[in-house]
């Protein structure tokens, strides 16, 4: 399925994606006023954008001083090329254990590896922890926001879901009582389980160390009842120097939900006495993207997801809509590297407005990127639908005589269209969308009485 | 003969391929002593608030504390040392009922209500998250401006954990609805002394 007809499902319920439009606009409009109170936050922007520029110019002798330092630090290191390299050592450490059910906190890059059917299938419960994950494991769903797994369901399913799993009181959509439903749930695979996955935020070169940051809590309640930490960790995850950790701290919560900080900031450095932490330093795709000089800036991205709450598509066609693991404006220059064919639609999901690169903490010039993959695809794809319609545009704006009739045409057209014409259910166009309210004049006529 | 690429690790396989990347020097830039202006304990006060913990004075917690009725009580904190009720066990599995944990913060961070603990405060990893309630104890004229200055103060300290802790447990992933206490403490009060 493409972009354009998987977001035409989303739109039909009109309701909920006008509420999760305005939810998430909500979200970014706190991540803007968390950010003025910073005097500096552009200064941390461009420094984040620096310090990231020189990791992925000094990619490789980071990721051996990191794993030098781990290694001394009494972590144990695994590579993986690939995704499928990645679940095979999450499932040999768990043979070797002999565990057979583990708690994940969130964990983007397990997502893209797709490790829950994987190890589903050698017969090993994964139990999700993030209350939104747990949610859409039950729903057999992946998350459709990177920070906000289940932001696309309403509370009522939510009750009717834990009614059936958890048996809540039926229509009971109270979310404190909905969350404390799940805490005492979760408890119970947190006590039981021996072997615990989390992803990684920040990885410190200069000491081996790595971050986790929540709000739940619930990466530390899984690694710390453990006796196996499995920490997965994309090899663009690197931070040269401790001392950096305090800009990306400072930029991480606040362009996620506005908040100054994740309420639980954990630094990994060392194994508790008697037990064990792994990484797995995970490719999958991101040297190839290193070598794409127009689309390396993507490997800079520390998950925010600011660019989705902002993003006038994504808020509006939901995160099903991209078909990909990360969805959103950064999904969609991240996964056409991973496969262009599949994701090809991904990149035209957008107006260019630019707004994703204005919010985006380490300055990623994304909505550039977008062009640009619109450049290949069309190159590798030929044209595309849209193309009749933009031809004939091209022949107005050619033509001077053609665009001051096309224009009055328009203005008088604009007011005096019915709506039926409009909302038309053969006019894709108007679907969720409002025309504008038309000028009295044209720029041309304008100007001649204002500046001539 | 095997091809070269298949007898490669992928650790070689990763590390070859950036190595073939051709980039430009990049400057790994210094980063500024970034501050803040204005009363250090108000400011951390209000950020704590924000995060929905918060802040006491030693008297108010001693008139809190019995009012709670906790029966099952460890203070690793060397302010409060006589109110463990029970000692730390070795299991981490055993604190599935604590009702409250009370230990010593090393240092706070006013932008954000930050608290940085160790493996020498913590006694257990678990302690602070599987805990009903936590109190963290603060020495007033341990509190810095930004996250730069706790940086500086962390150093190069070798413990093999550490956390800023800045609320209680929380989630807001049931339609963006605040709920305090998801899966660790349900509440979080700082003791200033």
């Amino acid at each position: 399925m493409s972009h354009p007809e998987n977001a035409t499902e989303f739109l039909k319920d009109q309701d909920r994606s006008k509420w999760h439009d305005e939810t998430l606009w909500f979200v970014r409009d706190k991540r803007d006023r968390i950010s003025k109170t910073i005097p500096e936050w552009e200064q941390l922007r461009e420094l984040a954008s620096q310090i990231k520029d020189n990791v992925l110019a000094n990619l490789g002798s980071y990721l051996e001083d990191f794993e030098r330092n781990a290694l001394e630090n009494g972590i144990k290191i695994h590579w993986a090329s690939d995704a499928e390299e990645h679940n095979q050592h999450v499932l040999r450490i768990l043979q070797e254990k002999n565990c057979k059910a583990i708690v994940k906190s969130k964990s983007i890059l397990t997502e893209e590896c797709h490790l829950n059917p994987y190890l589903e299938k050698q017969g090993i419960e994964v139990v999700d922890t993030d209350l939104g994950e747990r949610i859409v494991q039950f729903l057999n769903q992946p998350p459709s926001h990177i920070v906000l797994p289940a932001i696309h369901l309403k509370k009522g399913e939510i009750s009717d879901l834990f009614h059936e799993k958890l048996h809540t009181e039926k229509g009971n959509n109270d979310p404190t009582y909905l969350t404390q439903a799940a805490r005492i749930h979760l408890r119970e695979k947190f006590l039981g389980a021996k072997v615990a996955i989390t992803g990684v935020n920040f990885g410190i070169a200069e000491t081996g160390e790595f971050v986790v940051c929540t709000n739940e809590g619930n990466a530390d309640m899984g690694v710390h009842l453990a006796d196996v930490h499995i920490a997965c960790m994309g090899i663009e995850k690197i931070l040269p120097r401790r001392k950096d950790l305090a800009v990306f701290l400072r930029l991480l919560a606040r362009s996620a939900t506005g908040q100054p900080i994740t309420n639980y900031n954990s630094h990994f450095r060392s194994p508790s006495p008697g037990k064990e932490i792994h990484i797995i330093l995970v490719d999958n795709g991101r040297t190839a993207q290193l070598a794409r000089e127009k689309f390396k800036n993507s490997l800079k991205c520390i998950r925010c997801g600011a660019c989705m709450n902002t993003c006038p598509i994504y808020r509006r066609s939901g995160g099903f809509s991209y078909g990909s693991t990360v969805p959103g404006p950064i999904g969609s220059i991240l996964s056409p590297g991973l496969d262009m064919k599949k994701h090809s639609t991904l990149p035209f999901a957008s107006t260019l407005c630019g707004s994703c690169s204005d919010v985006c903490p380490v300055k990623i010039n994304i909505h550039e990127q977008l062009y640009e993959w619109r450049q290949e695809i069309t190159k590798t794809h030929g044209e595309f639908g849209k193309g009749l319609s933009m031809k004939l545009a091209s022949g107005i704006f050619k033509s001077p005589l053609a665009y001051k009739i096309s224009g009055s045409l328009m203005r008088s057209a604009l007011k005096t269209l019915p709506d039926s014409l409009i909302y038309h259910p053969l006019n894709t166009w108007g679907k969720s969308r409002n025309l504008p309210d038309t000028p009295k004049e044209t720029f041309q006529q304008w100007y001649q009485k204002n500046r001539s | 003969m095997v091809p070269k690429e298949s007898i490669m690790s992928s650790r070689e396989r990763i590390l070859s391929a950036i190595a073939g990347v051709v980039t430009e020097e990049k400057k790994l830039p210094e980063i500024p002593d970034f501050r803040l202006s204005g009363d250090l304990e108000e400011l951390f006060t209000r950020s704590i608030m924000g995060n929905k913990g918060e802040v006491l004075s030693k008297e108010e917690f001693e008139k809190w504390l019995p009012s709670m009725h906790l029966s099952k009580v460890i203070s690793l904190s060397s302010h409060f040392e006589n109110h463990s009720t029970l000692p730390l066990p070795i299991d981490p599995h055993e604190l599935e009922d604590l009702g409250l944990a009370i230990l010593d913060g090393q240092f706070g961070v006013a932008e954000n209500g930050a608290i940085w603990l160790e493996d020498s405060n913590l006694g257990l990893r678990a302690l602070p998250f599987i805990t009903e309630h936590l109190v963290i104890v603060l020495d007033r004229n341990k509190l810095v401006e930004t996250m730069h200055q706790g940086y500086d103060l962390i150093g190069d300290a070798k413990s093999g954990f550490g956390l800023f802790i800045a609320g209680p447990s929380k989630t807001a992933d049931i339609e963006q609805s605040l709920v305090i206490g998801a899966h660790g403490a349900k509440s979080l009060r700082v003791v200033l002394v």
